[in-house]
């Protein structure tokens, strides 16, 4: 088994090895687009925070919760989209990706990073908190954050979607997505993604909903195309 | 969670057909690691054997374990909290950090004391090289005794002396580290977020409380009190507190915790009781009543 990894391994390093010496395609094609609903999503709920008057205060009217983030045009934030086939994996970026608790909250909701990449995470609350991720490839751990301490710094060796969720706060849910390549894009408000710089090929692409699951959709690009593809997905009313 | 699914049939389609190429795609992940078949546990002078563990578990504990380790023995459905799952070898008893694997002791221990308040007895009526073979079966249910080793048991420094001040210090940190949040403001585990807790299968979880005894879960020593809120309790909502208390800080939170447990002689509540502030405060706290307020007068 050892020697089987190590010969996948070998075969993906000379592969990438090969692409990096080729050099990245200066007119890499893109693949553009908008994720959408259909239906009527779940009504969220504002969130009650009078538990934790340090945070509520924070807040003139109560904010909602954000399991489906659904903007204007039934578009949707907080979708991950990526090239889940085609691209070789890639190695960590040296920059951390940070995940910030502010107002009983975390931010951003989706945080989208890489296998390996350092994920930095503060607490700006003024009350204690514990990040409790929850994941089923990866290590589970748990961590106490109290206010004015040190950032928690981590990494993930796996790839995989895991919720976070704060025990103390239990409002508190957030979601990491652990990529294997550096093709991925979080919706904004208006549902839009970009993956760019692609070379010629066929790709998956992968959408991720944390309510809603994922879906998948095969790419050809060829030259430095712009592709505008898009993702519906069927919202529950519950 | 359908992304997990497919990542799992994708890994298994890599490991079955072995093609470098595969290395590009989604589920592209080198296929993954498989338990140890034999194992072996080093306690002491001890050294556990898992061939000879498998007959004692399969006596002993299968019941409530399961046959495939998962904690899914034919008398799971009746216990709670649910039996551990050792396929997954998250455990909540550990001197090592937060999300590593324990040490072939902390194992030990904790088939030598059982766990309090839960279906888990004290298997006392073992003997030594029995526990030990029991630890190193245990061990070939999960790949993670292959890829991973054990983490580095978190140092527990020589108690200081117990004072005044260690109590009252460990209560400001109480307060400071929001214990009391789940653990109650007299540690009886009624705190504001006390009924909203699960454990890492969503199963509702209750936080320790502290007046009901001075058996905690993972040991009765102050040393084991010091470990437990150091290395946190995987599995469930209790955090690692390793990162942000000092040694010193922590011995005094011990000497506190130690007051909570009104109903048990310490030297820590005689010193606290041996105050006037300290006197009132476990008087104060003295059941009066049964639980249901009818009234009873002992």
């Amino acid at each position: 088994m050892q020697m089987k990894q190590v010969v996948i391994a070998g075969a993906a390093m000379l592969a990438a090895c090969a692409l990096a010496t080729a050099g990245p395609n200066p007119a890499g094609g893109t693949i553009t687009g908008k994720v959408t609903y259909t239906g009527t999503p779940a009504k969220m709920k504002p969130i009650d925070m009078s538990k934790e008057p340090s945070c509520a205060k924070m807040y003139t009217t109560p904010p909602m919760a954000e399991t489906v983030v659904a903007g204007p045009g039934d578009t949707l934030a907080d979708v991950v989209v990526y090239v889940s086939a085609g691209v070789p994996d890639d190695p960590a970026p040296s920059s951390a990706a940070v995940f910030t608790q502010k107002g009983c909250r975390y931010i951003p909701h989706v945080l989208a990073f890489q296998v390996n990449q350092e994920l930095k995470i503060v607490n700006e609350d003024q009350t204690s908190h514990n990040i409790h991720p929850l994941p089923k490839l990866n290590r589970e751990w748990n961590k106490s954050q109290p206010p004015g301490t040190p950032p928690i710094s981590e990494k993930y060796d796996k790839a995989e979607f895991i919720p976070v969720k704060c025990n103390v706060h239990p409002w508190m849910h957030g979601n990491f997505a652990v990529m294997k390549n550096s093709h991925y894009s979080v919706t904004g408000d208006n549902g839009t993604f970009t993956l760019g710089n692609l070379p010629p090929g066929k790709y998956t692409i992968t959408a991720w909903q944390e309510s809603y699951g994922d879906q998948s959709q095969d790419v050809t690009i060829s030259g430095g195309e712009t592709k505008t593809i898009s993702f519906v997905f069927k919202a529950k009313p519950y | 969670m359908r992304n997990i699914s497919s990542l799992k049939f994708c890994l298994s389609v890599a490991s079955a057909l072995v093609l470098p190429l595969a290395a590009f795609g989604q589920g592209d992940q080198a296929p993954a690691a498989k338990p140890a078949s034999h194992m072996e546990s080093h306690i002491g002078n001890l050294t556990g054997n898992s061939d000879a563990g498998r007959q004692l578990y399969f006596r002993y504990c299968w019941g409530c374990h399961g046959p495939h380790g998962d904690g899914n023995g034919e008398n799971a459905p009746w216990v709670t909290p649910q039996p551990r799952n050792f396929v997954a070898a998250v455990f909540k008893c550990r001197s090592t950090p937060t999300g590593t694997l324990p040490t072939d002791e902390d194992l030990y221990n904790s088939i030598r004391r059982g766990f309090n308040f839960t279906n888990m007895p004290s298997w006392l009526a073992l003997t030594a090289q029995e526990r030990a073979n029991l630890v190193a079966f245990i061990k070939t249910f999960s790949p993670r005794w292959v890829t991973e080793k054990p983490g580095t048991p978190i140092p527990v420094p020589a108690e200081p002396k117990l004072t005044i001040e260690s109590i009252k210090h460990g209560g400001e940190l109480f307060q400071k580290l929001e214990c009391w949040k789940c653990h109650g403001q007299e540690g009886r585990g009624d705190g504001p977020s006390a009924s909203t807790l699960t454990d890492s299968n969503d199963q509702p979880i209750r936080p320790y409380n502290f007046t009901s005894d001075n058996r905690s879960k993972c040991g009765s020593t102050n040393q084991d009190l010091y470990k437990i809120f150091m290395s946190g309790v995987d599995g469930t909502p209790m955090p690692s507190f390793a990162d942000v208390v000092k040694p010193e800080d922590a011995w005094d939170l011990v000497h506190y915790l130690r007051t909570l447990q009104y109903n048990n002689p310490s030297p820590e509540l005689t010193l606290w009781e041996s105050t006037p502030e300290g006197k009132a405060i476990v008087a104060a706290k003295q059941v009066k009543e049964t639980a249901t307020g009818s009234g009873f007068k002992p």
